[in-house]
């Protein structure tokens, strides 16, 4: 199996899909010649033309509505959002026309698309280059939310996403772009949406996580099991619909809960998996849930310092574990 | 020379234009030593800038900017100091103490609002600050910046139709530099002119040679009058060229031909300044090199005192959040 990146996984998904489905096409800025501005859509410009590869006004809005529009008439666009943190001007496009429009027309009209956005924090980019959005869209049924940590489930998690016939948001860890590498499977592979995978098997304890967060998750439990502490790690993958069963397994063997992630806490997507716990494995727990997530400020901070102050690491995730696994 | 101006303002102009370039040279050259983590670039756009500047009353009337605003900053008192603290992400930065990537700007002081990055959100708070203006009966200008491929926001048409509509004192500058990262404005707006929306919402539109500071200053200062006279906004686009790469994070290789950059290179707006005023007799090679000398020396006191400040302490990050814990900063 070849190795690859995390962008590198996602750009062979969108090539084997605009090679596969003439019906997809890519719209974003900068997608063309610039090939995105972190490269995503490198080559798809020059191997498919400028009908398949649209360069985007610098509008959001109208990326996403004009993509359901030809979504309407039986497209398949792969939206591009720059970064997740420009997503707000779609707003009203998502969550008023995208995610009801199946459910206003009684069927009869469907928006199969895919939003791709970068999303998180790390990388030096401030309050409006490092946001997590997810929790804003994991509200909103009619929508589905996915997030992948590594580069196999990032492309066969996008292939089905571009085959669904729904509109799914696809976040992608951006600080793991190039960081994240693994081995990616030959030939065609679709990773179907809504299924969290155990990505480590432990017995002291389970840690739900998704998207760069589970990268840090796999480096802290190594660092624990090193002194006795089994964790069970579950990557959610997808995160609306939700797999309750993988997790409510996993809890009611470990009997303790730790959920990771980036985003704040208040509100933020943790809080629906310890409700979830809480109303279905509160008798199997041994310990209360604990969450670690981002601090309750409006967005990560540019300076170093605030920003390290700010961002979960191995070793914060590896302390909340230690501190779980003692009670 | 058709506008007058006295001779200490015009050099004084090109004095801040000069100073606004060679600190960000210096700005490109930290990020390549590692010393820096972001720079985002206002060479090519000094002149549109510092025509602006000075056609408005500055630390009276309102600023509404965007990232590439550099000259108007420095125009409005804005020090190369302050500039160093926000580049390096500095305690004491005085646009958000380190919170926001450097040009993000924001000071109080000089009645320049913050802005984010997401672009085109100041321009309805411009058009905002112009109906307080308005309802106040002053007689204040607000004046807000964007570039060309950001008009292409529905938040952009929303501000100026607000402003149309209640005739408040504001001027839309467009900074026109044909290039929204890689789109070129053919592929971000069927008009020919930026300034030609205008027409589809009932206010004038103008545009300006911003690579010529007084050709910009001069079409600037109608636009003003007239806000300030209660004549309503104006769109001015100042045409320019991004001489350098989106930001430290681009490569501009893949979407622009070299022969374009060396070519808008020609009219490099400092150097048509210098040109200008030598010709009128205000600007000798001396004089000009007095002014490198002191440009020089401004910048190397500004990356010594950048370089000694301190970062902020972690636990800044915590405020404020909310207004009630604006004494935690
Ligand atoms: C809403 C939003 N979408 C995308 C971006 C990313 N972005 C930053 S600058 C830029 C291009 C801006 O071009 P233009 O408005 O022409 O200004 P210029 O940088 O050329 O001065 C883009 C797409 C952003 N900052 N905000
Ligand atoms: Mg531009």
């Amino acid at each position: 199996m070849p190795e690859m990146t995390l962008i590198e996984a996602i750009r062979q998904a969108m090539d084997e899909e605009l090679a596969r489905d003439e019906r997809v096409f890519i719209v974003g800025e900068d997608v063309g010649k610039r090939g995105g501005v972190f490269r995503a859509t490198q080559g798809l410009y020059e191997k498919y033309g400028p009908k398949r590869v649209i360069d985007s006004p610098l509008a959001e809005l109208s990326i996403v509505g004009v993509g359901i529009g030809a979504a309407l008439y039986g497209m398949r666009p792969i939206c591009e959002i720059q970064f997740a943190d420009f997503i707000h001007p779609a707003f009203n496009q998502i969550v008023n026309e995208a995610a009801k429009m199946c459910y206003r027309s009684n069927g009869e009209w469907t928006v199969p698309m895919v939003i791709r956005a970068p999303y998180g924090g790390g990388i030096g980019g401030g309050l409006y280059h490092s946001q997590s959005v997810e929790s804003f869209f994991t509200h909103v049924p009619g929508l589905k939310v996915v997030i992948p940590s590594n580069p196999e489930d990032a492309k066969g998690l996008l292939k089905a996403a571009v085959r669904d016939p729904n509109p799914v948001l696809y976040f992608e860890p951006k600080k793991g772009y190039r960081l994240i590498k693994g081995e990616v499977p030959e030939g065609e592979y679709t990773i179907p949406l809504g299924k969290a995978k155990v990505s480590r098997p432990g017995q002291d304890l389970t840690l739900i996580t998704y998207g760069m967060t589970h990268y840090y998750a796999l480096k802290a439990a190594e660092m624990v099991a090193a002194e006795g502490i089994e964790t069970e790690v579950i990557d959610l993958r997808t995160l609306l619909p939700i797999d309750k069963e993988t997790i409510l397994q996993s809890v009611k063997k470990t009997a303790k809960a730790l959920i990771v992630h980036e985003d704040t806490l208040t509100g933020g997507y943790g809080a629906e998996i310890a409700a979830i716990l809480a109303e279905h494995a509160f008798m199997d727990l041994d310990a209360p849930i604990k969450r670690l997530a981002g601090p309750d400020v409006p967005a990560v901070p540019f300076s170093h310092p605030m920003q390290d102050w700010f961002m979960p690491n191995a070793q914060k995730i590896a302390a909340a574990i230690r501190e779980l696994a003692a009670f | 020379m058709d506008v007058t101006l006295p001779e200490e303002t015009l050099l004084e102009m090109y004095w801040i234009m000069l100073l606004s370039r060679r600190l960000d040279e210096r700005a490109w050259a930290l990020h390549r030593q590692g010393k820096i983590a972001f720079h985002i670039s206002a060479i090519g756009h000094e002149a549109a800038q510092v025509g602006a500047a000075y056609a408005i009353r500055r630390g009276y009337d309102w600023i509404a900017p965007y990232y590439r605003d550099l000259t108007l900053m420095l125009a409005l008192g804005y020090t190369p100091r302050e500039f160093m603290l926000s580049l390096m992400g500095k305690k004491g930065d005085p646009s958000s103490g380190g919170r926001q990537m450097p040009s993000h700007w924001s000071l109080k002081r000089a009645n320049v609002i913050s802005h984010s990055a997401p672009v085109a959100t100041q321009t309805s708070h411009a058009a905002g600050i112009g109906l307080a203006i308005k309802l106040r009966g002053e007689d204040k200008v607000v004046i807000t910046t964007v570039g060309e491929g950001s008009t292409s926001q529905g938040e952009w048409y929303e501000g100026v139709n607000w402003a149309a509509v209640h005739q408040l004192p504001v001027v839309f500058i467009i900074v026109n530099n044909l290039y929204a990262i890689s789109v070129r404005q053919e592929q971000q707006m069927a008009v020919r002119n930026a300034a030609d929306k205008a027409l589809g919402l009932g206010l004038p539109g103008v545009s300006a040679d911003g690579m010529d500071f007084l050709a910009m200053y001069q079409v600037m200062k109608e636009a003003v009058e007239r806000a300030r006279s209660g004549g309503g906004p104006t769109i001015v686009e100042a045409k320019v060229y991004r001489i350098t790469p989106h930001s430290s994070d681009d490569d501009d290789r893949s979407y622009r031909p070299r022969e374009e950059v060396e070519q808008f290179k020609q009219r490099d707006p400092l150097s048509l300044a210098r040109q200008r005023l030598e010709k009128e007799g205000l600007l000798s090679a001396q004089k000009v090199a007095e002014l490198e000398q002191r440009a020089k020396e401004v910048v190397e006191d500004a990356v010594r005192f950048g370089e000694s400040a301190p970062y902020p302490d972690p636990e800044e990050a915590a405020y404020p959040v909310y207004a009630e814990e604006v004494r935690h900063a």
